[in-house]
This record gives C-alpha cells, sequence and structure tokens, in this order.
C-alpha cells in the first residue's frame, strides 16, 4: 500500500502547487482540495473516535483524572444527541453550547494571562542571557510607554517610542517570518520529493 | 501568472534535489542550537530512566499555508519513535487537530516498524487533546501531569496558549522544548519555556538531531536562499536611497 500512497501524495501536492502559479491547474487544485476538505471532516470523525477511546480507557482502568473523562464523555454525548434533536443552528442548541464554551475559553484566557505575567517575572531565574535581559526591557519599556504616551502630545519623545514599539518589532518580525517562510518551503519540497513522509512508509 | 513565486520555488527545487545529490567530502558544520543539544540528551534521558516523551504537534490543520510546521514536528516525531522504540513507554503525541493526530499514529507506527519493534507500538500513543486551540491546550495539560512525563516538545503552530503547556511541564520540573512558527506564540513561549527556539530553527531541528545528505541540502537551500534574500533587501534600500527606485 506504502508504494502506492507516496506517488499519490506527490502527484496530488504537485498539482495543488501548480495550481497556485498556472491557471490551468486552478480548477484541478479545487477538486483536489475539496477532496481533501472531505477527508479532513472524515478525520475529525475519527478523531473524535480516538478521543472518546483515550477518555474511556482512562475510566476503565481508573486512571487519575478519570471523573474528568467521564465528565468530558457525557457532556460529548450530550452535545451529540441535543445536537441531533435540536439541529447545530437551533437558538437554543447554539446558546447552550457557547454559555459552556465561552465563559470556560475566558478563564483559560484570564490564567495565561497570569501564567505570562509569573513566567515573565522567572525568566531571569531561569536563563539569564542578553537575550532575556532585552526581552524583559522591551516588555517594561513597551507597557510604561503605552501609559504615557497619551500625555506626551506631540513632544520628541513620543517619536523615539512609536519606533521602538513599531518599527523595530516590525522589522524583526518581518525577519523571522522570511527565515519560516524559508523553513515552510524546504519542509514543503522535501515532502513533494518524497524525502520526508509524514503519512507513514519507511 | 506568478512567475516570480513560481521561479523561487522551482530553483529552491532544483538547488535542492541537486545538493542533496552531492556527496560531501566532509559533514557540513552549522552553528551550535544549545536547545537542540539537551533535547538530545532529554531523549536519552527518558529512554534510560524509563519515563515518557510528550510531543504536542500543535493545532493547525494540513490544509493551510501554515501547515510546514507540525509537518517538521512529524519529521522530528519520525526520529524521536526511532530512538525510543525500545522503551518501556513509549512517547505520547497530542494534536490539535484531528488529522494531526491521525499522521502522528502513522509516524509513530512507521517509526517502530522502521526499528522492528511493531509489537511495541500503542495506538493510544497519538492523541486528540482537543477541537480548539484551548481545549487542545486543557486536554494536553493532564498528560504531562499524570503520566510519567520527562520531556515536553512543543513543534508546531501553536497560540499563545502553548505558554499554559509549559507551565504544565515546568511544574512537573520536565524538561520543554518549545517552537511554533506564529509570532505571538514565540513571544509567549520565549517567556515561559525552558528552551525556546526561533523563527527557523524549528525547520532545522530534524536535521541536527538526524543528519543526512537531504536534511543538509534543506537547511544549506534555506542558507543559501536567506544571503539572497538580504542582498535584495540591501539592493532596493540602496537604491531607494540614491533615488533609482
Amino acid at each position: 500500500m506504502r508504494y502506492i500512497a507516496a506517488p499519490i501524495a506527490i502527484l496530488t501536492g504537485l498539482l495543488v502547487l501548480l495550481g497556485y502559479f498556472v491557471p490551468l491547474f486552478a480548477g484541478v487544485q479545487s477538486t483536489l482540495l475539496n477532496y481533501a476538505i472531505i477527508l479532513a471532516g472524515m478525520a475529525a470523525l475519527v478523531g473524535v473516535g480516538n478521543l472518546i477511546l483515550v477518555h474511556a480507557n482512562k475510566i476503565v482502568k481508573r486512571e487519575k483524572g478519570m471523573v474528568y473523562s467521564a465528565l468530558l464523555l457525557v457532556t460529548l454525548f450530550a452535545t451529540f444527541i441535543f445536537g441531533i434533536f435540536l439541529r447545530p443552528d437551533n437558538v437554543n442548541m447554539r446558546s447552550l453550547v457557547m454559555s459552556v464554551i465561552v465563559p470556560v475559553e475566558t478563564t483559560l484566557m484570564a490564567l495565561l494571562s497570569v501564567t505570562l505575567l509569573y513566567a515573565s517575572i522567572r525568566l531571569l531565574r531561569r536563563r539569564t542571557d542578553l537575550m532575556s535581559v532585552v526581552f524583559l526591557l522591551t516588555a517594561v519599556f513597551t507597557l510604561a510607554a503605552s501609559a504615557i504616551l497619551p500625555f506626551l502630545g506631540d513632544s520628541p519623545l513620543t517619536g523615539v517610542i512609536l519606533l521602538v514599539q513599531h518599527v523595530l518589532p516590525l522589522g524583526g518580525a518581518r525577519g523571522i517570518l522570511i527565515g519560516v517562510a524559508l523553513g515552510t518551503l524546504t519542509t514543503g519540497l522535501r515532502v513533494l520529493f518524497g524525502a520526508d513522509r509524514p503519512y507513514g512508509g519507511k | 501568472m506568478d512567475l516570480i513565486g513560481l521561479g523561487l520555488v522551482v530553483f529552491a527545487a532544483l538547488l535542492l534535489l541537486v545538493l542533496s545529490l552531492i556527496k560531501r567530502k566532509s559533514p557540513p558544520t552549522w552553528r551550535v542550537i544549545p536547545q537542540l543539544t539537551k533535547l538530545s540528551r532529554a531523549v536519552d534521558l527518558s529512554v534510560e530512566d524509563g519515563t515518557r516523551l510528550f510531543i504536542s504537534l500543535g493545532r493547525t490543520s494540513l490544509l493551510t499555508p501554515r501547515a510546514a510546521a507540525p509537518l517538521a514536528g512529524l519529521g522530528l516525531l519520525r526520529h524521536i519513535a526511532e530512538r525510543t522504540s525500545l522503551s518501556d513507554n513509549p512517547p505520547v503525541v497530542v494534536g490539535g487537530e484531528a488529522s494531526l493526530a491521525l499522521l502522528a499514529q502513522d509516524t509513530l507506527q512507521a517509526g517502530y516498524q522502521s526499528m522492528g519493534a511493531d509489537d511495541l507500538y500503542q495506538p493510544m500513543s497519538g492523541r486528540l487533546s482537543g477541537m480548539t486551540p484551548f481545549s487542545a491546550a486543557a486536554g494536553a495539560m493532564p498528560i504531562i501531569r499524570d503520566e510519567n512525563i520527562s520531556a515536553s516538545m512543543l513543534v508546531g503552530d501553536f497560540g499563545v496558549e502553548a505558554a499554559l503547556l509549559a507551565d504544565a511541564a515546568e511544574r512537573q520540573n520536565a524538561f520543554l522544548l518549545g517552537a511554533s512558527t506564529d509570532l505571538s506564540s514565540q513571544a509567549a513561549l520565549f517567556a515561559s519555556a525552558q528552551e525556546p527556539l526561533i523563527g527557523e530553527e524549528l525547520f532545522a531541528a530534524n536535521a541536527y538531531l538526524d543528519p543526512g545528505d537531504s536534511r543538509s541540502a534543506a537547511l544549506t537551500v534555506q542558507d543559501f536562499l536567506r544571503w539572497v534574500i538580504i542582498l535584495v533587501l540591501l539592493a532596493g534600500a540602496v537604491s531607494k536611497l540614491i533615488g533609482l527606485i
């Protein structure tokens, strides 16, 4: 099977890539991407099956945190059943789902801000180097500058603050993104050549 | 037709092909990335002391342009699966997207097969941790806490929620390598991860841990193209300065 998988994957990848540059292949690209979306939808179902198996296994083996696993499975099946009867577009169904998801994710976001603050305070204990010092100084400067900026008006300091807040980060971000883009290019080409096969195979 | 884009891809492909086929007399030398040296040591230590490795591939669909990061993560996973195939405790791999979780299982299995340890492969080692960024992070945190994890790797495309995973690893005194292509995530990981990788270092991890002709060639192509872009940027700046453009 793996002997067939590699040529199919490489040919499909080449056609999708060509679709971005050559208008002649745009139709083929669109069709192949539609197939991929259907496959991704199926993968989501299989993935949920995997989630159920992992947590059911935890409950059967009475592992630590099995109560949370049970809660996850109960809510998952309840959402599934309500979704089938009420339909996902139903106002009550949407309200039910959103009233759980929004507060939980907002709580995690709040937790994240505390975690990041704590991590920043501990940064110099974990890693004492020049980059860590620059990182912390920049963070402190940006916060302090944001606080005083509205009161500065057209003073020369405003220009310096805006330079540090906007121009320097933009240059750095573009540098990092160029590196990421080049890494993306070579990774994609290696997959297209079959040198890396994330779809199994030896 | 975007000729510049097509030209860049074809040029990079030809360069990669040629450099992969040329047999170099001496192995290429790269700058040391201490984080990857420590990762290599952490992987060996986990096999020796019978603890597990945790790998998160992020939450990006493979149908998006950001899919290269999880693909690089899968390459790293393959190497780690081969290296830890005889460990008592196999690595746990999670994805915040279903197709990633399935590919993780496939990659793990392929790694075990290539080492002749098919029977040691456990399908439950590759898991879907959640369907949204925060639920994926919330689903992965208990794994770091409860499953005897000694080293964690976040290699893929994350958001700022990666900091929650970094915090969970730190609470367990576990080694953590954080690598993401997202800028905000890189900033969060720089502050919270024990060993963060910045920018393209994520794509170099595979070549550093498992050097080979084609992986070395990929790094050389990246370096070459980076110099070309630097020269083009400088030429553009000078041209603008003297009023040519």
